[in-house]
């Protein structure tokens, strides 16, 4: 098959025999250095994870992390409904949703740096000028400097401590990721799947005497499920594997490790310690999760997107 | 009931989910509800903008202050980058290795969709299953045993190391047989009866047709790589090689109180997307509408 052999062998070398290889290297003590000889550990790796303190901190990390997720995903279907209605200027509203999607990268890591910044961020100027105003004596939060959360999560072990509750670092990345995603591609395909709602469902509704709330319960949402159900699974592979890049430029995982999640906790293990062993052992685990989460999510997801 | 079988036509059909009652006078306070609303969610999308705008022109004096707007203009804080890194090299570097992967990227793929959506032979929907199933599979998972790869071939810090991994794209294969298989096979089997190779078919038929399903994902491959930031990081140890996510990256690290310097760097990053976004949107918000498949 002379058409699919460039991207064949391409998929076979830096895609299959390396997910093998990573399933393999997740038994063994590999460190890619001679000093060490390689030995086959069966499960020590996932022993070791499991004893692994900041394994659990960094995996709830990633988790709180991931609150933003439902805000961004109902954010874009809120933007998508109003950009649906034949509005004068929808595509330059469009456009302007769209920019921080299309340009994210280190450039707006290290813009969103700059306002956070405590002292003299524009983001803190703005809060200390409003609780002045208003007479709140409330103190604007240290953010990408701060331990706290609004969970109130522990830096120090897996659980709660009340003197933590505030705004931290995370929360930061947090909004940034909010504010990155809502006009980016889930609202595009809100969008497409909003134009394909078949318009006699909206007239019948409209005959029936619903209003908006009943209209959108029985119609709209039902038909975008198949959407919803997508975009749903792709956020949460998503957060679960991401985090790394921002963490990487705006807090090198500070403060207090607080920002550093599963793929950065790979990167420190595989790239800074080189323990490539327990690194792959790592990242199967996530991919364990990310399957078993795929598949629970195809099997309720079959149901809602039934005969769509 | 998914939404590949949305045609490419279809999507730029007239926009039938538009409500009619939009027309209705009673509509039109809910008409200004709705701009008010976007113009509030546009307003907290562009204000971090022009601040990295404005601080961009601003004396080093002026950051701490509240001002939003420059009191004094500086644009030769704009050369001044050139001066301080080597920005001309990181810009060279991003657009040299995303161009080469955007080029590599799209032909493998082009071709492979064109064996998985045209051809027969043998085995081909299990191969095009285990492409499929690969997508699910995190970066991080094949990220160690390839830069092992690249130690040992000794690519480390080479264009090569920065552009053969990312060159062969599964997604861009699967986006590719979606939107070929969209296209009429009664073209191309009316050249095949004329005899055409299926060389002739695949240049002169399908690719043509194809073309706004390739300017799609040519964008995406260019945009993912030019932003690319994990692979370069450990990839690259000199600073001739550094691409501008990376040489950014240090420039921060290294200058990072020069707020002002380090937001018109920002802002020459972008500058090149916001131009390529302005230019291919129509394909752009095709490719991502088509892109996103179930089942």
């Amino acid at each position: 098959m002379l058409f699919l052999l460039p991207n064949f062998l391409g998929f076979a070398v830096f895609t299959a025999i390396p997910v093998l290889w990573s399933l393999g290297a997740a038994f063994t003590n590999w460190t890619m250095s001679n000093t060490v000889p390689l030995q086959w550990t069966g499960l020590e790796n996932l022993r070791e994870m499991l004893h692994d303190t900041e394994f659990w901190l960094y995996s709830l990390n990633t988790l709180y992390l991931m609150v933003g997720l439902p805000f961004a995903i109902f954010g874009s279907l809120l933007i998508a409904m109003l950009l649906n209605q034949k509005l004068r200027g929808m595509v330059v509203y469009r456009t302007m949703f769209y920019l921080p999607t299309f340009t994210n990268g280190v450039a707006l890591m290290i813009l969103w740096k700059a306002l956070y910044n405590p002292d003299f961020g524009p983001i803190n100027s703005a809060l200390s000028w409003f609780f002045h105003a208003l007479r709140i004596p409330l103190e604007p939060p240290a953010w990408l400097l701060s331990t706290h959360s609004l969970f109130a999560l522990s830096p120090e072990r897996v659980g709660f401590d009340a003197k933590q509750f505030g705004l931290g670092a995370r929360d930061a990345l947090i909004i940034m990721g909010v504010w990155i995603a809502i006009g980016g591609n889930n609202m595009l395909l809100y969008l497409a799947a909003l134009t394909n709602v078949p318009q006699d469902l909206y007239e019948a509704a409209a005959i029936d005497g619903a209003g908006r709330w009943k209209t959108f319960w029985n119609v709209t949402w039902p038909q975008l499920a198949p959407t919803t159900f997508f975009i749903t699974i792709m956020s949460f592979i998503g957060g679960l594997t991401g985090g790394f890049d921002q963490a990487r430029v705006m807090t090198q995982g500070k403060p207090a490790g607080t920002t550093i999640t599963l793929s950065y906790y790979n990167y420190i293990k595989a790239f800074e310690q080189v323990q490539m062993g327990y690194a792959s052992a790592i990242s199967w685990a996530l991919f364990a999760i990310i399957f078993v989460v795929t598949l629970i999510g195809w099997k309720f997801g079959s149901g809602a997107m039934g005969d769509v | 009931m998914t939404l590949t079988n949305v045609q490419p036509s279809r999507l730029a059909a007239p926009r039938r989910g538009a409500s009619p009652r939009a027309r209705k006078p009673w509509r039109i306070g809910a008409l200004i509800r709705s701009h008010l609303i976007l113009a509030f969610i546009a307003l907290t999308t562009l204000l971090p903008f022009a601040w990295m705008f404005f601080t961009s022109f601003k004396p080093l004096q002026e950051i701490d202050q509240l001002k939003f707007v420059p009191h004094e203009w500086h644009p030769e804080n704009y050369p001044a980058v050139f001066q301080q890194i080597p920005f001309g090299i990181y810009y060279f570097n991003s657009v040299f290795v995303a161009m080469w992967v955007t080029f590599l990227g799209v032909l493998t793929s082009a071709m492979a969709a064109y064996a998985f959506a045209r051809l027969r032979w043998r085995g081909r929907d299990t191969v095009f299953k285990l492409y499929l199933g690969t997508l699910m599979i995190p970066g991080i998972v094949t990220m160690i045993p390839n830069y092992a790869l690249m130690v040992k071939l000794h690519l480390l810090d080479s264009y090569t190391a920065l552009i053969v991994p990312a060159a062969f794209s599964a997604f861009g294969t699967f986006l590719l047989r979606q939107f070929m298989l969209s296209i009429p096979p009664a073209l191309d089997e009316a050249a095949s009866i004329d005899g055409a190779t299926p060389w002739q078919v695949f240049w002169n038929v399908i690719m043509p047709l194809a073309r706004p399903g390739l300017i799609a994902l040519a964008i995406f491959t260019f945009l993912g790589n030019y932003g690319s930031f994990y692979w370069p990081l450990i990839m690259i140890k000199s600073e001739h090689i550094r691409t501008l996510p990376i040489g950014m990256l240090y420039f921060d690290t290294i200058y990072g109180r020069q707020t002002n310097l380090l937001m018109a760097a920002s802002v020459m990053n972008i500058i090149p997307l916001i131009i390529l976004f302005v230019a291919t949107q129509k394909f752009l918000v095709k490719g991502i509408q088509l892109g996103a498949v179930k089942g």
